[in-house]
């Protein structure tokens, strides 16, 4: 495979083709903050919070580092002004979910995110769909998917498939970066599979 | 039906189906479009079929259902060939006289026809009337001249010519060359050159290509889509097979909304059509090229309308959009290269093809050229479709052609683009229609709504129903439209019901720029226009809100209040009759009051006082006036005196 050569925070980074940005920051051990990325799912671009600034060309743009391919010659920032200001925004929008979670703390402390800046929400789910992909990519089981839409979106399990598969796995538990999935699950085994 | 295998057997086709047309004989076309439909065409049409019946005329009288002609406000409209006599609003009633007098005896029935306001005028042809003359229909005229569910006659205007002249006469190469001569840019929002985006894909090393239609559209009051997929389907399917044959497709999809059912049956009847004839399926007019076409219905998200969220839905997954670092001409429907294009688009092709690119950049700006469809809506007189040249300014589009704002109103501001476009106020009205001029205003083109807003709409309320379809609409894969918007809303919400404070403005301000700077997709990439445009021009009306707590277009529910001005009410007694909440307390001789508490602010009074009194007023930012005496409530009749 052809290497391709990048610059990401002023140090030169060699990369292979079909590697993303956030891979080949990683791989010079440079750190981007993610929640919904994990390396054994296809990427998702959906926290957005990876946001980076590239220059190419002389022109400068953000972009998501999860999805985003390296190229030759790319200049990449990983803080700026810009980048830390959207994900200070980012962590306020998701703390008034989830405003407990340790990983949003940590996170919100380094970028200076206040938790309580907007209105909390009821359900503290982040939409990081974790758990979705990782039981349909890894596992292949399907038992907890997305229902509805946008503002309503909610992640729920399929009792039917849960109640067969999910006593014995659990591994997403460990993913869910707000334990809303427990929440989630232990929800569904009283209601539609109680463990008697 | 025969098959056509050869372009010379599609004119001995052409050739038959005119010569057995008389063009003197009468017909009588009435629009079935939607909106006509919708004011009782359906009845009309069924009219028609009786009267002619009864007086004897089957053999000498054609009648046709027709695509829309635009002039929705004053539907349902019947068109008399062959001298093009023009009638609006048309009710069954109207129907025995229309035959007696306009098919047999030649004469026009002068009540049906349209009258200027202005000059008192009437005007007996359709392009006679302002609405139609100021226009230029270059896509839109045909939908009059044809039964929207004939073949034939869409081949007895033309139609399939351009195909026809596309695999017999040009490569494919040339075919690419042509559109990107004509500059066309995509109808459908972001305008990005056709021509280019075919080249891109036909220059694909994939052999599977794709083209699809996209006809998901779902702007709040926009219908030119509808118009064109309802009124000529095959125009829309040829310029699909010709795009097909241009990139190396052989595999169109067609992306509808289901709901557009008209839609939907004209454009799966045109298939099976075009299929019967041999324009569509194998072989096609003996070129050797093979194309087919499938029609998708979408299942009622705004946001499949973005292309990687229609593809997505495509392929039969959630209609949630995917990064696209990659174009989708390259890599797109099952990761193939997908050519996906705007319904109106698609149906500026054959006309390119025919008439040369050279004809269709004769009009025009330098970035922007050819015609463009708006649905003009809102506060306006003439609402319907309009076809104008690019290039056009706002201020004609507004007043020629919509004849003005009704009810003596002032203007107050158009919304452009879609709800993710902008609002232009009334000093931009000479800004002349273009992709980059509307976008430098801080609107867009987008497919082509045009909202007219008069004095009375408050643009913080304007922002915030937009935010708020935007906000139901977000398919809530990624952070910054998800959540932002959803506190996009409720800030603007607070703000609207008087419970704004210092600092909103910027929070809005920082919400939006994470959304256009980090969202996933062009919905919520766009989705703050809406604010920053009303913010831009509108900010002293955000202010008052605010700080005043006054919405100063007298809309905002929360922050009016309605007075009856004592020095006005002659105690008539209507608006205590008509208010639903007993909230008015007075009698006869004995002034109103409007009872604050128990006021739900419908606003009835205001409308049923009469003119002549103007007693009840609408008042926000300054407290109710206090009640006065009961003594001087009471009336004596002082003018009986006089």
């Amino acid at each position: 495979m052809s290497e391709i050569l990048l610059q990401i925070d002023g140090k030169e980074v060699k990369a292979k083709r079909g590697m993303t940005l956030l891979d080949a920051a990683r791989s010079a051990g440079i750190s981007i903050p993610t929640l919904c990325h994990h390396e054994k799912l296809e990427p998702f671009g959906g926290c957005r919070l990876c946001i980076v600034e590239v220059e190419e060309r002389g022109w400068t743009k953000l972009v998501v580092s999860c999805v985003y391919p390296v190229e030759k010659n790319l200049i990449v920032r990983t803080r700026s002004e810009k980048v830390d200001r959207i994900r200070k925004m980012i962590l306020e929008l998701l703390l008034a979910h989830a405003p407990d979670s340790p990983k949003l703390q940590d996170l919100a402390q380094e970028y200076g995110a206040d938790k309580d800046r907007f209105e909390k929400e009821a359900s503290f789910c982040i939409h990081c769909g974790l758990c979705v992909r990782y039981c349909a990519e890894v596992k292949k089981k399907n038992a907890v998917g997305f229902v509805d839409r946008g503002i309503s979106k909610e992640i729920s399990f399929i009792p039917e498939i849960a109640s067969k598969e999910c006593n014995n796995c659990k591994e997403c538990f460990t993913l869910c970066p707000t334990s809303y999935l427990q929440a989630v699950f232990v929800l569904t085994e009283s209601l539609a599979f109680p463990s008697t | 039906m025969p098959r056509i295998n050869s372009t010379d057997e599609l004119e001995k086709v052409r050739k038959e189906i005119l010569s057995l047309r008389d063009p003197n004989k009468p017909c009588i076309s009435i629009c079935a479009g939607a909106g006509c439909l919708a004011s009782g065409a359906g009845e009309v049409i069924a009219a028609f079929k009786a009267e002619i019946e009864k007086q004897g005329l089957t053999t000498d009288v054609d009648t046709k259902g027709t695509g829309c002609p635009g002039f929705c406000e004053r539907g349902p409209v019947v068109v008399i060939y062959p001298e093009e006599i023009c009638y609006l609003q048309v009710t069954p009633e109207d129907v025995s006289e229309i035959v007696s007098q306009t098919i047999k005896e030649k004469k026009v029935v002068d009540r049906l026809l349209y009258v200027d306001p202005a000059t008192g005028e009437k005007a007996i042809h359709e392009s006679d009337i302002p609405f139609y003359k100021n226009q230029e229909r270059t896509v839109l005229c045909n939908n009059i001249k044809i039964d929207s569910k004939s073949i034939d006659d869409y081949l007895s205007i033309g139609g399939y010519s351009a195909l026809a002249k596309t695999l017999t006469e040009m490569t494919d190469v040339e075919v690419v060359a042509e559109i990107k001569k004509s500059n066309l840019r995509g109808r459908g929002g972001a305008g990005f050159p056709t021509g280019r985006k075919w080249e891109g894909s036909r220059n694909a090393p994939e052999k599977i290509k794709y083209v699809i239609v996209n006809a998901d559209e779902g702007d709040p009051g926009a219908f030119m889509d509808r118009a064109l997929l309802e009124g000529n389907p095959h125009s829309i399917l040829e310029g699909l097979i010709i795009g097909g044959y241009a990139v190396g497709s052989n595999e169109g999809y067609i992306y509808v909304r289901q709901e557009y059912p008209l839609a939907v049956v004209n454009i799966t009847l045109a298939i099976k059509q075009a299929e019967a004839y041999g324009l569509l399926g194998k072989n096609i007019l003996g070129s050797g090229f093979d194309f087919t076409v499938k029609v998708h219905q979408g299942a009622g998200a705004f946001v499949c309308g973005e292309s990687t969220a229609l593809m997505t839905a495509l392929e039969g997954r959630v209609g949630e959009p995917r990064p696209k670092y990659v174009r989708s001409n390259i890599v797109g429907l099952w990761g193939r290269p997908s050519v996906l294009n705007n319904v109106e688009t698609w149906a500026n092709v054959p006309l390119i093809i025919n008439k040369g690119a050279d004809w269709f950049t004769q009009v025009g700006t330098e970035g922007s050229k050819g015609t463009k469809i708006f649905s003009l809506v809102g506060k306006i007189t003439n609402t319907g479709l309009v076809e104008v040249p690019m290039g056009i300014t706002l201020r004609d589009i507004i007043y020629k052609i919509g004849g003005g704002i009704p009810g003596c109103k002032k203007f107050k501001a158009v919304q452009t683009g879609g709800p993710s476009g902008g609002c232009i106020p009334e000093e931009m009205l000479d800004l002349e229609v273009g992709f980059d001029e509307l976008t430098k205003v801080g609107s867009m083109m987008g497919s082509g709504g045009m909202i007219v807003m008069d004095e009375d709409t408050c643009m913080v309320d304007v922002a915030r129903y937009f935010i708020n379809f935007l906000t139901d609409e977000s398919c809530g894969k990624c952070v910054p439209c998800r959540e932002g918007l959803r506190q996009m809303h409720r800030i603007l919400k607070n703000i609207t019901q008087g419970k704004g404070k210092e600092g909103d403005i910027e929070t809005l301000e920082e919400l939006s720029e994470t959304a256009i700077e980090a969202s996933l997709c062009a919905l919520g990439k766009s989705a703050p226009n809406p604010f920053l445009s009303t913010l831009r021009y509108f900010r002293n009306e955000y202010e008052a809100h605010i700080k005043e707590k006054k919405c100063t277009a007298l809309s905002c529910k929360e922050l009016i209040s309605y007075y009856i001005a004592p020095d006005k009410c002659t105690a008539c007694m209507i608006c205590a009759r008509k208010c639903p909440a007993d909230a008015i307390d007075g009698g006869k001789n004995r002034i109103h009051v409007i009872d604050q508490e128990k006021c739900t602010k419908c606003g009835t009074c205001f409308e049923v006082c009469p003119s002549r009194f103007g007693a009840v007023k609408k008042i926000s930012g300054e407290p109710v006036p206090a009640p006065i005496s009961e003594e001087e409530r009471i009336i004596t009749r002082k003018s009986k005196e006089k």
